[in-house]
């Protein structure tokens, strides 16, 4: 590890709730603990506070390592540093795990308390909303009333997206990065198969793999595979891999086992994530993302889920981005401009698609600066 | 400050919603707001032009009016501004009526083609003109769409459009103000329905 911009080793923090939190499908926690890691220091008018939602995968540790041996830093560490974007130097910076996450958060990898028994698959099916509703308890925990901005890209667009609407008050700036105000066909699609390459897992075991001893981790890795080849663009794919071949020959004459150079890589991030990453949690996600409809309560119209906001938005897509085309980031700001609301939006020329977000690209580090840079003169 | 623009200002009312077509930086809406407390929104398509805008405070979005305003609701802005954009895009007569639509005024400035250098570049030379003001050879420019003083008053005329204010900027100003189509460098325009 170590850079000079880096914001050096970081620990997880974990806290505790006592709810009761209701839940959108009309359950409820009784209790609950977030794991969540902040960077730089809290102002003492508590004006700088900036809240990051993560992603499908995400967790709480968005920068720095966790030891000096480290050598992977926090998934957003592009972005969240001394003299990032981000700016530590400037903001104090919240990184949770959300609910029903499997990195700390209460979730279906924890005890349920009422029957000591692990939750598994019967964990209440957690939405958006009910995320926004846990990262207010934490704001209200750590004593922030406002945050400066909620950001977030792709899923965690959303809940950005969500605590406008939610918290009107509570938030003066929110960018929305590579996101959508619902899903369409074809990403709801996208999941499902995921979620029925985990389930046919014959190790799956209804959800109670953890009980059996064992995991699903064939079908975690093929979920993983499939979201990964939706996360890249054909651009970005050929320009990593092309046809190149890790091992074989298609030359003719030659009866050689081929492995492409793309398959290998896929086989690797699958087996990766199937052994780091919980089934159930997966499923829970990619449900909520599914479910997430921004007009939901406003008779479907977004116009009338954002005339009742207050902050000021960043919407941000990514010309390759086929998961979250740049359409849908366009639809979202029209809805933002229909409803009067303060808006800026930019869209990155890059190669990279829906990984975009994850990714040091110069035009988009350098939108983000100038606009946290804004930020930072309207609440220091 | 360019002078259409210094006179974009004086016809400004105080507190305006203004959307500005092709913003470039942002620094006239910044000015505008500092000095006139308008609520403005850019339009820009240029990457750096973008970044600088949103350092300066000032929304912007990344869009090319070229393909359509109809994000934009009618009459959702008190005051569309367009400085020296009309003669670069493919449609100026649709982004004109659009212009008209989603703002109560529209505030339009462009170079004069018919400007007497102009026509003695052409008529002399027999070449397209290049000057301080049109840099551009004919083969590189992004002006595409040249009209006179007189050639927007007849399109105003056919459209309907109503001209409220006039005013010309050129090297001798009595001048552009007595004959605007030979003497003047640049024409803004103030249009409503």
């Amino acid at each position: 590890m170590s850079e000079h911009d880096s914001v050096g080793i970081v620990s997880p923090q974990a806290a505790h709730f006592d709810g009761p939190l209701a839940l959108a499908c009309g359950k409820t926690l009784n209790e609950y603990d977030l794991v969540y890691e902040t960077y730089g220091e809290l102002n003492a008018r508590k004006t700088n506070a900036i809240l990051i939602c993560h992603a499908l995968s995400g967790h709480h540790h968005a920068a720095g390592y966790h030891s000096a041996e480290d050598t992977k830093p926090g998934w957003w560490d592009t972005c969240i540093g001394p003299g990032k974007p981000i700016d530590t130097n400037v903001y104090f910076v919240v990184s949770l795990n959300n609910l029903g996450g499997c990195h700390g958060s209460t979730g279906p990898t924890s005890i349920n308390p009422e029957t000591g028994k692990l939750w598994g698959p019967d964990f209440p099916q957690v939405r958006v909303s009910d995320w926004v509703n846990s990262q207010a308890a934490l704001a209200d925990y750590l004593g922030i009333d406002t945050w400066a901005a909620v950001i977030g890209g792709s899923l965690g667009g959303m809940q950005a997206m969500q605590w406008s609407v939610q918290y009107p008050e509570r938030l003066k700036y929110c960018l929305v990065i590579a996101s959508a105000m619902d899903l369409s066909a074809q990403n709801i699609a996208f999941n499902e198969i995921a979620r029925q390459a985990i389930q046919s897992d014959p190790n799956f075991c209804s959800g109670h793999y953890r009980e059996q001893d064992t995991n699903p981790s064939q079908g975690l890795a093929l979920a993983r595979m499939v979201g990964h080849v939706t996360y890249l663009s054909d651009d970005a794919m050929a320009n990593k891999f092309g046809r190149d071949l890790r091992s074989g020959s298609i030359d003719q004459n030659i009866d050689d086992e081929v492995e492409f150079q793309v398959e290998s890589y896929l086989r690797y991030q699958g087996s990766q994530f199937s052994t780091a990453f919980d089934a159930n949690t997966y499923i829970l996600m990619t449900r909520a993302l599914d479910y997430f409809d921004i007009a939901a309560d406003f008779n479907g119209d977004p116009v009338k889920a954002f005339s009742t906001t207050k902050a000021q938005f960043l919407v941000v897509s990514f010309s390759t981005d086929w998961r979250f085309s740049p359409r849908r980031s366009r639809e979202i700001a029209n809805a933002l401009i229909a409803a009067n609301r303060p808006v800026s939006y930019a869209e990155i020329e890059a190669a990279e698609g829906h990984d975009a977000f994850l990714m040091p690209i110069p035009r988009y580090l350098d939108v983000l600066k100038a606009y946290l840079g804004r930020i930072a003169e309207d609440v220091l | 400050m360019r002078l259409d623009l210094t006179q974009i200002k004086q016809w400004m009312p105080q507190g305006a919603r203004v959307l500005d077509l092709g913003c470039g930086d942002g620094e006239f809406l910044a000015n505008l707001r500092d000095t006139h407390q308008v609520q403005g929104l850019g339009l820009e398509i240029d990457p750096d032009n973008i970044t600088q805008a949103l350092a300066k405070g000032i929304d912007v979005v990344e869009q090319n009016m070229d393909k359509g305003l109809d994000n934009f609701p009618d009459q959702s802005f008190d005051v569309v501004v367009m400085a020296h954009a009309l003669q670069v895009l493919h449609y100026p007569d649709k982004v004109l009526d659009e212009m008209l639509r989603i703002g109560r005024e529209g505030i339009v400035t462009f170079p004069n083609f018919a400007h007497w250098r102009c026509r003695i570049h052409l008529s002399t030379r027999g070449r397209m003109p290049v000057s301080k003001f049109m840099p551009h050879s004919w083969y590189d420019t992004p002006n595409i769409h040249f009209c006179t003083v007189k050639d927007f008053e007849a399109l105003c005329r056919q459209k309907g459009f109503k001209i409220k204010r006039r005013e010309m900027v050129g090297e001798t100003s009595w001048l552009a103000r007595t004959w605007p189509n030979l003497f003047a460098t640049t024409a803004i325009f103030k249009i409503t329905r």
